[in-house]
C-alpha cells in the first residue's frame, strides 16, 4: 500500500489539521482546489493512472473481492452445471464403452460419431436411427415450421396493427397459446387429429394422422401444432416492433398511392428486420431442439409401438442418455455444431439485410 | 384534347367579362363526381374494416379452438367423442370425467411437487440473479465486461449439451437412483436451474437504468452496497423481478424433459410428466379414454390460465423482452 496515492473526499475534514501543521506525519497532504479533495502523497513516485480517481467510486475499485463475492453463487453454479458439463459432454462423446455409473471407459475414439452417422461399427453395432429419421425429421420440422410461422405471425401482426377497436382484446386472444402446457395441449391436438376426431369430420376425410400414421402424414399435425404454439411469441414481438415504426413512411407511401403489398414488402418488413432476425435466430434454435411436442402428440418416438419414425436429434439424445451415453453425447455435439453454424450463418446474412 | 388543355378551358374564365355569376368547378373522373368518389371511398373503407374484423375474428377462433375443444371433450362421454357425428356441444354433460380423474390421476401429488420445485427454484434463481446483475451493473472489478461477454455467449449453447453430464452429476450427488427419496428428487429438479444467464442479463439492463446519483447519495449517507441493493435497487426493479418470477413458475409448470429423466418414481413426478405418464386406457376396450385424458389436461391448463388472468401485464411484458419459456 505504500506506493499508492489514495484520494478520499471523506477524509477532507479529518485531515485538515495535517495540511496546516504540515509536519505531523511522514507524508505530505495538499488541498486540490480543482477536485475539491485532499490529496495525501504517500510516496514521491508518479501517480499510476488507475489510482487517479476521485470521489466515492475508488472505494469500490479497491474492493475487487466484494464483486467476486456477489458473483460467487452464480459462478459456482455455472461451473458445476454449465461449464463442466459442456466440457465433459464433449469428452464423453469421444470415449469408447463409457459407463456413466462407474465412470469406466476404454480410451478415446471417433467411433461414436461414426456409429451414429452410420459410417462405422462399434462391437458390430451401428445406430442407423439418426441417419434414417433423426436428421431428416429435424431439418424438415425446422425448415417447414420456422418460415411458415414467421410469415403467418407477420400477417397476423399487420392485421392486428391495422384494426382500431378491440385491438387489446385480440392481442390477448392471440397470446393465449403461449400460456399453456406443451404436453397438455399436444394431447388435445392428438384428440383433434384422431381418426374419429373433428379434423377428419370437418374435412370429410378418413386419414390416420397420429397412431399408426405414416411418417409424412404424421408430420402434418406435428407441424401445425408447432406453428400454433410458436405463433403467440412471434406475434407479440412483431406487433411491438410494428408499433415502433415511424408513421411518416406510411404517409409518404400513401401520397404516392403505393399498393398495399408493396408497402408491406418495402417498408414494413425492412423496418421490422431486427425483430425478424431475432425471431429467426431464436426459432431456428428452438426448432432444432423439438422434443416435447412429439412426446405430447405421439407419446413416443414413433407413430406405432417399436417405431422410431418421429425421431429428432434431441429425441435421440434423451432416449439414449442412460443406455448409450457416448452416442447421446456425440449426437449432442453434432447438434451443437449444427446450431452454431446456423446461428453464425444467420448473423452473417443479417449484416447485409438488417437495418437498425 | 389533353387533360391540361381541358383544365385551361375550365379555369380561363377571368377573361370572360360577361361572367358575373358564382362559378363552381365540377371535377369528374370518369362519370363520377368528387362527392360520389368520397362516398365510395367511405363505403369501401367500411367494407375493408368489416372484412378485416371477420378475418381477424376467424383467425382468433382458430387459435382458441383447441382450448374450446379441450373443454367440451372433457365433458363428453367416450361414445360421443368417437362417434361419426362430431358435436360442438356435449349432449350429456359428464362431470364424472373430472371425478374419475381426481380419483385416479394423482393430480394433487403432482401439483404439490410442481409448486415446491417452482417455489424453490424461483427463489434460488432470484437470489443468484439479483447478486449477479448487481455485480455486473454497479460494481467495478477487473475483467467485468469480458466476463459478461462470456456469460452472454453461454446462452448460445444448447441445453442438450449439459443435460447428459448434469444427469451424471446429480447421480453422483446421490439425488437420483434407487435410494433417492423425495427430498433428493426435489434437489435434482431445483438446484441445476438456479442460474439463468438470460435473467441476469435482463435484470442488469434494468439495474443500469437506475441513476448513478442514487448510488452516490446512498454512499454519502453511509449506506453499504448491501443495503443499497436491497433498499433501493430491488424495489425499483420490482416489475422485472415479478416478470422473472412468473416466467420461471410457468417454466417449471411446463418443464418435461429434465423431470422426466430424474424423477424415476411416480410420486416424484411433476405435472407434465404425470400427465403424459398416466395411462387413460380403458381396461375393457383397450382404447384411450379421451374424456378422462382431456379432463386431466384441463386441470393442468387451468392454473396457468389463472396465472395469466392475474399477471397478464407482467407476463406479456416479460415475454416481450425475454421470450424464453422458463
Amino acid at each position: 500500500m505504500e506506493n499508492q496515492n489514495i484520494v478520499r473526499s471523506e477524509d477532507k475534514t479529518l485531515n485538515m489539521n495535517q495540511v496546516f501543521d504540515g509536519r505531523k506525519d511522514s507524508y505530505v497532504s495538499q488541498y486540490d482546489e480543482k477536485k475539491d479533495v485532499i490529496v495525501h502523497f504517500v510516496s514521491r513516485k508518479k501517480l499510476k493512472e488507475k489510482f487517479k480517481v476521485g470521489g466515492v467510486l475508488d472505494n469500490e475499485q479497491s474492493n475487487n473481492w466484494k464483486a467476486w463475492l456477489y458473483l460467487a453463487p452464480v459462478l459456482i453454479l455455472m461451473a458445476i452445471f454449465l461449464i463442466y458439463p459442456l466440457i465433459n459432454t464433449i469428452v464423453i462423446s469421444f470415449m469408447s464403452n463409457y459407463n456413466y455409473v462407474t465412470g469406466d471407459f476404454d480410451g478415446f475414439t471417433f467411433d461414436n460419431f461414426g456409429a451414429i452417422l452410420g459410417l462405422s461399427d462399434i462391437n458390430g453395432f451401428r445406430d442407423n436411427r439418426l441417419i434414417d429419421y433423426g436428421f431428416a425429421n429435424t431439418f424438415i420440422l425446422t425448415f417447414v415450421t420456422v418460415p411458415l410461422s414467421l410469415i403467418i405471425a407477420l400477417l397476423i401482426a399487420v392485421l392486428l396493427n391495422s384494426i382500431k377497436w378491440f385491438q387489446k382484446v385480440y392481442q390477448i386472444v392471440f397470446f393465449l397459446p403461449y400460456v399453456t402446457n406443451t404436453i397438455a395441449i399436444g394431447m388435445v391436438f392428438s384428440v383433434l387429429f384422431d381418426r374419429q376426431g373433428i379434423i377428419n369430420f370437418i374435412f370429410g376425410s378418413d386419414i390416420t394422422w397420429i397412431y399408426g400414421a405414416d411418417r409424412w402424414t404424421a408430420m402434418v399435425p406435428l407441424c401445425i401444432y408447432i406453428i400454433w404454439s410458436s405463433l403467440p411469441f412471434k406475434i407479440l414481438i412483431l406487433l411491438s416492433g410494428l408499433q415502433g415504426i415511424d408513421k411518416q413512411y406510411y404517409q409518404a407511401a400513401k401520397i404516392d398511392s403505393t399498393p398495399k403489398w408493396r408497402v408491406l414488402l418495402r417498408i414494413t418488413v425492412p423496418a421490422l428486420s431486427p425483430q425478424i432476425l431475432y425471431l429467426m435466430v431464436t426459432s431456428f434454435i428452438g426448432a432444432f431442439k423439438e422434443y416435447s411436442s412429439i412426446v405430447a402428440l405421439f407419446n413416443g418416438p414413433g407413430t406405432s409401438t417399436g417405431s422410431y419414425n418421429m425421431y429428432t436429434i434431441v429425441y435421440y439424445i434423451y432416449d439414449n442418455l442412460n443406455t448409450n451415453t457416448s452416442f447421446a453425447a456425440a449426437a449432442a455435439v453434432i447438434l451443437f455444431i449444427i446450431i452454431l453454424i446456423f446461428t453464425f450463418l444467420q448473423l452473417w446474412v443479417s449484416k447485409k439485410r438488417v437495418y437498425y | 384534347m389533353t387533360s391540361s388543355a381541358k383544365m385551361k378551358e375550365y379555369i380561363n374564365f377571368y377573361d370572360d367579362k360577361d361572367l358575373d355569376v358564382d362559378v363552381s368547378i365540377v371535377i369528374k373522373e370518369g362519370n363520377r363526381s368528387a362527392d360520389s368518389i368520397r362516398k365510395r371511398e367511405k363505403v369501401s373503407r367500411i367494407f375493408i374494416t368489416i372484412i378485416l374484423y371477420i378475418v381477424v375474428t376467424f383467425l382468433a377462433l382458430l387459435m382458441v379452438f383447441p382450448f374450446y375443444w379441450m373443454i367440451i371433450t372433457s365433458l363428453k362421454n367416450n361414445t360421443e367423442i368417437i362417434s361419426a357425428n362430431q358435436t360442438f356441444f356435449p349432449t350429456i354433460v359428464m362431470w364424472t370425467n373430472y371425478v374419475y380423474v381426481f380419483n385416479h390421476f394423482h393430480f394433487v401429488t403432482y401439483m404439490v411437487n410442481t409448486i415446491v420445485v417452482a417455489v424453490f427454484s424461483t427463489l434460488g434463481t432470484l437470489i443468484t440473479t439479483i447478486f449477479g446483475a448487481f455485480a455486473f451493473a454497479r460494481l467495478n472489478f477487473k475483467g467485468r465486461d469480458a466476463l459478461f461477454m462470456v456469460f452472454l455467449m453461454t446462452m448460445m449453447i444448447p441445453g442438450e449439451m449439459m443435460v447428459i453430464s448434469n444427469y451424471i452429476t446429480v447421480a453422483a450427488f446421490g439425488w437420483i437412483g434407487e435410494n433417492a427419496n423425495l427430498m433428493d428428487a426435489y434437489l435434482s429438479m431445483i438446484v441445476p436451474f438456479w442460474v439463468s444467464v438470460f435473467y441476469i442479463y435482463l435484470l442488469r439492463q434494468n439495474f443500469k437504468q437506475i441513476p448513478n446519483e442514487l448510488y452516490l447519495a446512498a454512499k454519502v449517507d453511509g449506506k453499504s452496497d448491501w443495503s443499497f441493493l436491497w433498499k433501493v435497487m430491488v424495489p425499483l426493479a420490482a416489475p422485472t423481478l415479478i416478470s422473472i418470477t412468473i416466467l420461471k413458475f410457468m417454466g417449471t409448470w411446463n418443464s418435461y424433459v429434465w423431470p422426466n429423466l430424474v424423477a424415476n418414481k411416480d410420486e416424484f413426478r411433476l405435472i407434465s410428466n404425470g400427465l403424459r405418464g398416466s395411462s387413460f386406457v380403458d381396461p375393457d376396450s383397450g382404447r384411450v379414454e379421451y374424456g378422462y385424458q382431456t379432463a386431466a389436461t384441463v386441470l393442468v391448463t387451468v392454473p396457468l390460465f389463472l396465472l395469466f388472468v392475474f399477471f397478464r401485464k407482467y407476463i406479456m411484458r416479460g415475454v416481450g423482452r425475454a421470450g424464453i419459456k422458463g
